[in-house]
């Protein structure tokens, strides 16, 4: 009997830990064979050079500032829209009130939408219907100017994906501001909207940066939503204007592996792509992290 | 107890106050005089606080709370539609139980509330700072360090510093919530100290657990309980020859 129990109870423990070992295993594999493929070719004329030659030469200049260029234009919708639904959230609707529940609701199932259908509303609202509009009304002799994919429409795609990002920790961040803050300053005859501006928002900086920095790693990541929406092939310009189309890391590497002349000549690139790609998201994590981190601390100091 | 409204720069008439499903204040009439200070005693949870809350309406500041009666300040009833709560808070001022201290410097939070009601000029703005402070009898300890962070002063120094900020909007009434309960007694001394000075200029209505506290800063004591206030009367006759059994069980220790 008991030497049953302690058979299974060897088997639990190892097999659990072959779980846990398995994880680990797959981090240090796809790293190692990433950094292994790819270092070689991480150069600095790798970094600052167009593709050349059909796509099997050259740098990813593009793709790097393109996706830096769809991140910002991102973030400077994204966060002040998450902010001030966070802060309309918080702070003007009561807690557990019908209308807060539904607006959660409806942000954790924004949440859950898979990216590709991100990508396809992007193209039916921002491209085809917002964009045909505005060529309907400002574009003469129908030209198409704003109804056609773009990096503004990519950008906008990518911003309504990483809303629900910002709009938990933003939200997280006001609720820590302690209640006798607010109180002091309203028991000053400030009026509820300055007390926001002047005391919760100035308190969830760190929150506010957080969400920004975490939908932005998650921007950096996401394929889906730009591939119809303003994604490039190959260009070897860089954006000028809302209405250029961009190249972006993550699609690069997917056209690269699926679509290139040559994808065996061209696996030492594909490699350093996707080296940079996750050293990018790596750093912006790490920088969520860390931030956090010492928001924290400083809160338990003061 | 005679009503006396005109002498009264606060007074509430049969107010009620619901949390949710709990009735907590069970229609208190009680007039604050001017230039005074009122005490208000009794248990936890006997209602003090949230009777003191509704004299600046901060309780509307939280859900579900119902409120039936009238609170006067200068005879104006607060509750009134027309009554913009923001402005009342100007001139009814309140002091926390906890140093509240926004994360700025000593400045700063002194200028915080001037700042906001359109004060610009900075030698005006340095002169009601200094004011402020003095009253509040820290300038002496903080003069020189300004620019210091508020969080780095004692609970004392920051409870003082609270009130300078209080009286840096130019309220006329201050009310306070057990303004001196988490201060050593040297500090709370020096807070007492200083309730007797700004009397002279101020209405003061303070909650107090400490019986020796309202005793010895408060002209007129009232004892509250369950939610109903019990006895109110001179703090004299309060402390020394009270009508009511209960508060002499009270304020002699017996329970409570």
């Amino acid at each position: 009997m008991t030497r049953t129990k302690s058979i299974i109870g060897k088997a639990v423990v190892s097999f659990t830990g072959l779980c846990a070992f398995s994880a680990v295993a797959a981090v240090v594999w796809i790293m190692g064979t990433i950094v292994w493929g790819g270092h070689s070719h991480l150069t600095w004329a790798f970094l600052t050079q167009a593709p050349a030659a059909g796509m099997t030469e050259g740098g990813i200049l593009p793709a790097i500032v393109g996706t830096f260029m769809l991140v910002v234009i991102m973030s400077l919708v994204g966060v002040p829209v998450g902010t001030i639904t966070a802060i309309y959230l918080s702070e003007y609707t009561s807690r557990g009130s019908k209308l807060a529940n539904f607006i959660r609701f409806a942000v954790n199932t924004l949440a859950g939408i898979p990216a590709i259908v991100f990508g396809l509303f992007g193209l039916g609202f921002f491209v085809q219907f917002t964009g045909g509009t505005l060529d309907r009304l400002f574009s003469p002799e129908g030209k198409l100017v704003w109804a056609q994919p773009n990096i503004l429409w990519a950008s906008l795609t990518m911003a309504l994906l990483t809303l629900p990002v910002v709009i938990v920790s933003v939200e997280e961040a006001i609720k820590t501001v302690p209640r006798e803050l607010r109180e002091a300053s309203l028991a000053l005859g400030v009026t509820k909207w300055q007390t926001i501006w002047r005391v919760v928002l100035p308190n969830s900086v760190g929150g506010i940066l957080t969400g920004a920095i975490l939908a932005v790693s998650r921007g950096a990541g996401e394929v889906a939503p730009i591939l119809f929406t303003g994604a490039a092939y190959f260009l070897p310009n860089l954006p000028h204007g809302f209405t250029d189309q961009f190249m972006e890391l993550g699609y690069h590497l997917y056209i690269m592996t699926t679509q290139s002349t040559d994808v065996e000549k061209t696996l030492p690139i594909q490699y350093a792509t996707t080296l940079v790609l996750l050293l990018l998201t790596f750093a912006l994590n790490f920088g969520a992290i860390f931030m956090r981190y010492r928001l924290r601390s400083r809160r338990v100091a003061a | 107890m005679e009503t006396a409204p005109h002498y009264a720069k606060l007074y509430t008439k049969d107010l009620h106050l619901h949390y949710g499903p709990k009735h907590a204040l069970k229609g208190i009439s009680l007039d604050m005089k001017a230039y005074k200070v009122t005490a208000l005693i009794g248990p936890s949870g006997c209602g003090k606080s949230t009777f003191l809350r509704s004299l600046n309406r901060m309780n509307d500041t939280i859900d579900n709370v119902n409120i039936k009666g009238s609170v006067f300040v200068d005879n104006v009833d607060i509750y009134h539609k027309k009554v913009d709560e923001v402005q009342l808070r100007k001139k009814v001022g309140m002091i926390f139980q906890k140093s509240n201290p926004f994360p700025k410097s000593i400045y700063d939070n002194v200028a915080y509330g001037p700042r906001i009601h359109g004060l610009r000029d900075k030698a005006k703005l340095d002169e009601l700072v200094e004011t402020s402070l003095r009253r509040a009898a820290i300038w002496d300890e903080v003069k020189d360090e300004l620019k210091k962070s508020a969080l780095a002063l004692s609970g004392g120094q920051q409870q003082r510093l609270c009130i300078a900020r209080a009286l840096a909007v130019e309220p006329e009434v201050l009310l306070m919530d057990e303004p001196a309960s988490a201060l050593d007694p040297i500090a709370t001394a020096k807070i007492e100290e200083l309730i007797y000075e700004l009397k002279t200029t101020y209405t003061i209505v303070i909650v107090t657990h400490n019986m020796q506290q309202a005793a010895r800063v408060s002209d007129y004591t009232a004892f509250f309980y369950m939610g109903s206030v019990v006895e109110f009367d001179a703090t004299e006759r309060i402390f020394t020859s009270p009508k009511e059994k209960q508060t002499e069980d009270y304020v002699t220790g017996r329970f409570g």
